[in-house]
């Protein structure tokens, strides 16, 4: 008796929205066996994972602050993934977003002008976009590989931000040290629940994710872009120009990634220094995943990535757990989840021996849904 | 002294730890296997190598304790997409983030002890050799065997038959299945392969280059290799040449800065990465460089029942 | 008898009782302290001494206190709900150990007025907000005393991560030191612009020493510019963490922190209810903040008792690493002659100017 992996004629629904949760369950045992093992009590340890972030109002307004960078990156790269553009960079993105943006803020200065805050989210998404355009048009013109450009710019990006605060931007009164001012109450996002950090940067990120549903599913460009990605010479062949789903991805993903800077800088941090993330960008990147690159999923996958970050601290203050444990648990997850997935396309079946299937190589791309 | 000569050695010596890595993803590479695990798997390698030397005492055990662990950890990423065919960006990346934890994770308690380096060779006679022994024949045995990996890797892509099998496979897996080769095999060799050369890597980091383990200590060098293949347009010898270059133009940077050169030292520091994008364009400028060079099914699984 | 031991008692019990009561002194419950980090515990440099300084704490302390760390905090949004975290669970006394965290802590001590916080190397303070920082200029200006005199080429070099002013006060002082022994010295910088990468800093320490610079000293934290020096054959200075056994024939000395002798003091201060806000606190070699790493048998007797000298002379107030006349390596008079700059000068917070010896120009 043994098993082949045959195809299902559709992807799996059910196995779509089931894969995260057993992945979630796998990490779940793994963890248990891991911390029974270190002498820890797993139930305790899973309190502080899973539960006690979501204990009080202030939580579940770091909940949803942390949710909102990997959410906004989040929604970008999936865009672009699902189009088989592989944008790995958000990270600079981010930062040039929050240079942008922040620069608008500090010209301002302390101005109570209405228009600051537009302004330097407009500032926030072209800084993004920009950032994102340089691998757009080196892929497009000089067929350069985006996944190469883009993680390079992460480095220049953040380097440029590192002169920028040691240099021009530094604050006057601030001893020299690598910060600049702080910014205005004009050029500080609006808290959104009283007695929490959380601003309004989560609800452009959920409106965010809700237009990127609607145009993904019912218009024509998302249609041409989901084309392109799974089968890219259908694309062609219907005339679907590859060079624009390239420019769209990059630059929807620089415009997403670019407003997680500015809501960062002028939400909890409230001025320019030397980091501004604690890579966001990269860990985006799992949001995607988890969220089965789907925008509505994407939420679900930066909650739970965002309680992974704040479970991952409650374990270190609660049981002295090292912060390793974070990583780990984020790439098991992964793992797990990328597993479990096989089965939305593949289904097992059971053979004998003599049974012969025609070896037609398979892309393995999940659609959304 | 000649400031030159030493800022030669200095470049190979960083350099060489990135042709490990990039070396060995060429291959997977050319298997039409896109492994974005490496930071992963040479963190792992660097902290394997480092406690088996310092339990054995030997480097050798090290260096071999580092392959096998990278090894290990590409099974895992082999298991997920050429099993389980799961999206090889997607698992790669997984593949450096679990590695980035486990090694912080084992390596807790193995944090600020040192090792003694590995001694240098000298050649008696050849190293004595004014600049030209300096240059070449002082290094620690590990540089020397990072180039006949380069050779090896490059006789078996060309001269081989087994590399040939190899190509054709990262070419189009479908013939090559056709014909009665064994994608998965041969994939999963290479992959293999690929995770030894990363843990390698990583443990030149542990071992040699700054002989200690602290956790993240490759700071990104995985991402240099991975950069390094696409560069090199998966032919070892550019490979291997855009390591030293790489190596070179950091080098270039400090020491510019040495002579007090009036510019932001973060736009020096930005030299090595501007300067990939800018080679990467020049390659890349004429599609048919990528086109003729980059195997065909990279980053594709491969599903063949029976 | 027996009664009056009985009514001892009882009295005692009452007293402790209203002591308890009036907050003055904890009760039974152990004071919790929390530390925060930047890096992991075992870092080989700044976080582990920290740590190291807490364990000592919590063995001088005993079950009067508990003490709680949290690592690889960064300097993002993430930092002000740790501190906020550790205030709600009852830690009383944190220890927030990096600059950066400067900004969250001033919001998060408004909403915490009965948790105390303690800041290094940063410049705000509050009524619950102390600042700590150890005069590391005094170290390296003893590290430029032998650096100066055990240089052949005359060229000292110093791996820099970044140039902010207490970095800025290290390469300073460490001119000044050797400068005061030799005046033919001259100081290469080198700015990697990263706290820890070990294989640029290897290669920052290889262009020094390939450049001529045969003493090296460093502000970055892994003792790769030691390994190089001790491959090379030249003389190089640890920080932080004493890192001879990474180079025992290279490493010449080097300035280390023993923070428990601060921490130790605070939490009694707390204890006993004499902690007040509002202060800077600069130790040194004096209070042993401050503590140079041994020094290498290789140095002559000549120049240890240079280095001794120096050092008691520190001690005792004496000398002031920065006394004038200074100028800048544009010519510019820092500090007028006849006058010294100390740690209570706006200046000395600020500084981001090269002295004179120094090559090249800050980066800005």
């Amino acid at each position: 008796m043994m098993f082949v992996l045959e195809r299902r004629a559709n992807p799996s629904f059910r196995m779509a929205i089931a894969s995260p949760i057993l992945a979630a369950l796998g990490m779940m045992v793994t963890g248990f066996f891991l911390f029974s093992a270190l002498g820890k009590d797993p139930v305790e340890v899973f309190y502080l994972f899973f539960v006690k972030p979501l204990s009080s109002t202030y939580d579940i307004g770091e909940l949803l602050l942390k949710t909102t960078p990997l959410l906004l990156c989040g929604l970008g790269l999936a865009m672009g993934f699902r189009a088989n553009i592989w944008n790995i960079g958000a990270e600079g993105q981010l930062t040039m977003g929050a240079i942008a943006g922040g620069g608008v803020a500090l010209w301002f200065g302390d101005s109570d002008s209405m228009w600051a805050m537009p302004l330097m989210l407009l500032a926030g998404v072209l800084g993004g976009m920009i950032w994102a355009a340089i691998p757009a048009y080196l892929r497009t013109r000089f067929n350069t590989n985006e996944i190469l450009v883009t993680l390079m710019l992460v480095y220049i990006a953040q380097l440029a931000l590192s002169w920028l605060v040691h240099g021009p931007w530094r604050d006057p009164e601030g001893q020299n040290y690598p910060q600049s001012r702080g910014f205005g109450d004009a050029e500080t996002m609006s808290v959104l629940i009283d007695g929490t950090r959380v601003t309004w940067g989560i609800v452009y990120a959920l409106g965010l994710a809700l237009v990127a549903w609607v145009v993904s599913q019912k218009t024509i460009a998302g249609f041409r872009m989901q084309v392109a990605g799974m089968a890219p010479a259908a694309a062609a062949y219907a005339g679907f120009s590859e060079k624009r789903n390239i420019w769209i991805a990059l630059l929807v993903c620089g415009a997403t990634a670019g407003l997680a800077g500015i809501c960062e800088v002028a939400g909890p941090i409230g001025r320019l220094q030397q980091q501004i993330s604690p890579g966001y960008g990269f860990a985006a990147i799992i949001v995607a995943w988890i969220g089965r690159l789907h925008p509505i999923g994407v939420i679900f996958g930066a909650l739970l990535m965002s309680l992974l970050y704040l479970g991952g601290e409650a374990a270190q203050m609660g049981m002295s757990l090292p912060s390793a444990i974070t990583g780990l648990f984020q790439g098991l997850l992964l793992f797990y989840l990328l597993a479990a997935d096989l089965f939305i396309t593949f289904r097992l079946k059971r053979v004998r021996p003599a049974e012969r299937i025609d070896p037609k190589p398979v892309v393995t791309l999940k659609s959304a849904a | 002294m000649n400031p030159i000569v030493p800022m030669i050695a200095s470049t190979v010596v960083a350099a060489t730890p990135l042709i490990y890595a990039a070396l060995g993803e060429t291959i997977v590479e050319k298997a039409g296997v896109l492994n974005l695990g490496i930071e992963g798997m040479m963190l792992i390698g660097a902290v394997a190598g480092f406690a088996a030397t310092l339990a054995t005492g030997s480097d050798t055990v090290g260096f071999m304790a580092a392959a096998g662990a990278g090894v290990a950890l590409s099974l895992a990423f082999g298991f997920l997409t050429l099993n389980l065919q799961t999206n090889q960006v997607a698992t790669g990346l997984a593949l450096t983030l679990f590695g980035i934890g486990l090694s912080a994770f084992v390596g807790h308690n193995l944090a600020g002890t040192p090792l003694p380096p590995l001694p240098p060779i000298f050649i008696p006679g050849l190293s004595s050799i004014p600049i030209v022994g300096d240059l070449l024949f002082r290094y620690d045995i590990m540089v020397y065997l990072s180039l006949v990996l380069f050779a090896a890797v490059e006789w078996f892509l060309i001269k081989s038959h087994a590399g040939l099998t190899l190509r054709a496979i990262g070419e189009s897996p479908s013939v090559a299945h056709a014909i009665g080769k064994s994608v998965l095999t041969t994939r999963y060799l290479a992959v293999m392969f690929g995770g030894a050369c990363a843990g390698i890597a990583g443990a030149y980091l542990s071992l040699v280059q700054t002989p200690m383990w602290v956790e993240g200590m490759s700071a990104g060098k995985g991402w240099i290799a991975l950069a390094l293949v696409v560069f090199g347009t998966w032919k070892p010898a550019r490979v291997v040449l855009g390591a030293y270059l790489f190596g070179g133009v950091t080098q270039f940077q400090l020491f510019a800065q040495g002579f007090g050169l009036p510019i932001p030292t973060e736009f020096l520091s930005m030299l090595p990465y501007a300067a990939t994008v800018v080679v990467l364009v020049i390659i890349c400028r004429d599609p048919k460089t990528i086109l003729l060079n980059q195997p065909a099914s990279l980053g594709i699984s491969f599903h063949a029942a029976a | 008898m027996q009664l009056n031991k009985k009514w001892k008692f009882l009295r005692l019990s009452i007293a402790a009782g209203l002591l308890a009561t009036s907050g003055a002194v904890a009760s039974a419950e152990p004071l919790k302290v929390a530390f925060v980090y930047l890096g992991p515990v075992k870092d080989g440099g700044w976080t582990q001494m920290h740590d190291e300084a807490r364990q000592k704490l919590e063995k001088a302390m005993g079950d009067k206190i508990k003490t709680t760390f949290v690592e690889n905090v960064p300097e993002t949004a993430d930092s002000e709900r740790v501190f906020r975290q550790l205030a709600a669970d009852g830690n009383k006394l944190i220890f927030a150990t990096s600059f950066g965290y400067m900004e969250p802590l001033q919001k998060v001590s408004k909403v915490f007025p009965n948790v105390k916080f303690e800041h290094v190397n940063g410049f705000k303070t509050a009524p619950n907000i102390v600042v700590y920082e150890p005069r590391f200029e005094e170290g390296f200006y003893l590290i430029g005393t032998i650096a100066g005199q055990m240089t052949k080429t005359n060229t000292l070099g110093f791996i820099g991560s970044f140039p902010i002013p207490s970095v800025m006060r290290n390469i300073d002082s460490m001119t000044l030191g050797a400068l005061a022994q030799n005046p033919k010295v001259t100081m290469k910088p080198i700015w990697v612009n990263t706290w820890y990468d070990p294989g640029k800093e290897r290669q920052a320490a290889e262009t020094l020493i390939a450049q001529g610079a045969d003493n090296v000293g460093q502000n970055t934290d892994s003792p790769a510019s030691i390994q190089v020096a001790q491959e090379k054959g030249t003389y190089a200075f640890s920080i932080d963490a004493d890192m001879s056994s990474f180079g025992p024939k290279a490493q010449l000395t080097g300035t280390t922190e023993d923070w428990s002798g601060y921490y130790i003091a605070e939490t009694k201060k707390v204890l006993d209810g004499s902690w007040t806000g509002n202060r800077h606190t600069r130790w040194g070699l004096k209070e042993g903040m401050v503590v140079m790493a041994p020094l290498n048998p290789v140095i002559p007797p000549a120049a240890v008792k240079v280095f001794e000298d120096t050092k008691a002379k520190i001690i005792s107030g004496e000398l002031k690493p920065f006394v004038g006349p200074i100028s800048d390596n544009t010519g510019a008079v820092k500090v007028a002659a006849g006058t010294a700059m100390t740690d209570t000068d706006a200046a000395f917070n600020s500084v981001n100017w090269y002295v004179k010896g120094i090559e090249g120009s800050v980066p800005q």
